[in-house]
């Protein structure tokens, strides 16, 4: 568990997730071909790589901490914001209306509560 | 802006339906991935509710390939799914709300689904009404 990390994600996420509110109120969709989109699929990858190295380092604390923490639970709840999002944002950006950008939101917004899932369960409350 | 969907599959799959598909995408892999940990790691400690949690897995994955494949046949198993998702999210919120004793550990359905914000008491009405919004598309085909 790196706290810093883990805060810079939530931000992160909920910044991307608000950008896709915004494209979802104009009436956008998650287009790549327009520099709009394109930018937010910047912003989304950038995100993927930060729950990579979030998992990353998960998995070494994980294995190195001598507290006892429901291994299994904490490695699930790393997992799953790395599949979820490109996933998200793969079917996101094959619809042609504004509910794509909704995908994206949705998709984003799991990440902050999956952090938030994995710091109580760092901290033993899980 | 979005042009009208040209076949049930298509209908199926894009406008809220593509919304509806991504849920149920999060919870499949949020049950199956937690009622996988829990019966590996401690089955024993409450069976009844790590059963049913796998149960719940089974019935999301089976409602998201059908929806995704978006056939007339698979819609029906859809609906038939979302119907079965309904009536246990009813029987388990309502058990686990005057019976706590037989759930020592949350399902997915407990309370109706309130660990989830509520998610799986709304998602199978939601998956229901699709289907029937977007039934004109079936005889088109």
């Amino acid at each position: 568990m790196v706290d810093a990390l883990a805060t810079v994600l939530t931000y992160a996420s909920l910044a991307v997730a608000l950008w896709g509110v915004v494209l979802v109120v104009i009436n956008r969709r998650f287009a790549l071909n327009r520099p709009y989109g394109l930018a937010l699929a910047g912003a989304v990858l950038l995100l993927e790589l930060g729950l990579l190295v979030q998992m990353v380092a998960g998995l070494i604390n994980v294995f190195s901490t001598d507290r006892t923490v429901a291994t299994g639970t904490f490695i699930g709840y790393l997992v799953g914001p790395v599949l979820i999002v490109p996933l998200a944002a793969v079917w996101a950006a094959a619809e042609r209306s504004r509910w794509g950008s909704a995908v994206l939101v949705i998709g984003c917004l799991t990440v902050p509560v999956l952090i938030l899932r994995l710091r109580q369960i760092w901290d033993g409350h899980g | 802006m979005a042009e009208p969907p040209a076949n049930l599959k298509e209908a199926t799959r894009s406008g809220p339906g593509r919304l509806l598909i991504a849920v149920y995408g999060i919870f499949v892999i949020a049950a199956t991935a937690r009622s996988a940990v829990q019966i590996a790691t401690h089955f024993g400690k409450a069976p009844l509710a790590y059963l049913l949690s796998a149960v719940a897995a089974v019935i999301y994955v089976v409602a998201l390939v059908c929806l995704v494949k978006g056939t007339k046949a698979s819609r029906r198993i859809a609906m038939i799914s979302c119907a079965v998702e309904l009536a246990g999210v009813l029987v388990v919120g309502t058990v686990s709300l005057f019976a706590p004793q037989l759930f020592p550990d949350a399902t997915v359905w407990s309370f109706y689904g309130r660990g989830y914000g509520f998610v799986p008491v709304v998602l199978p009405v939601l998956g229901l009404w699709w289907i029937r919004a977007t039934a004109k598309h079936e005889a088109a085909v």
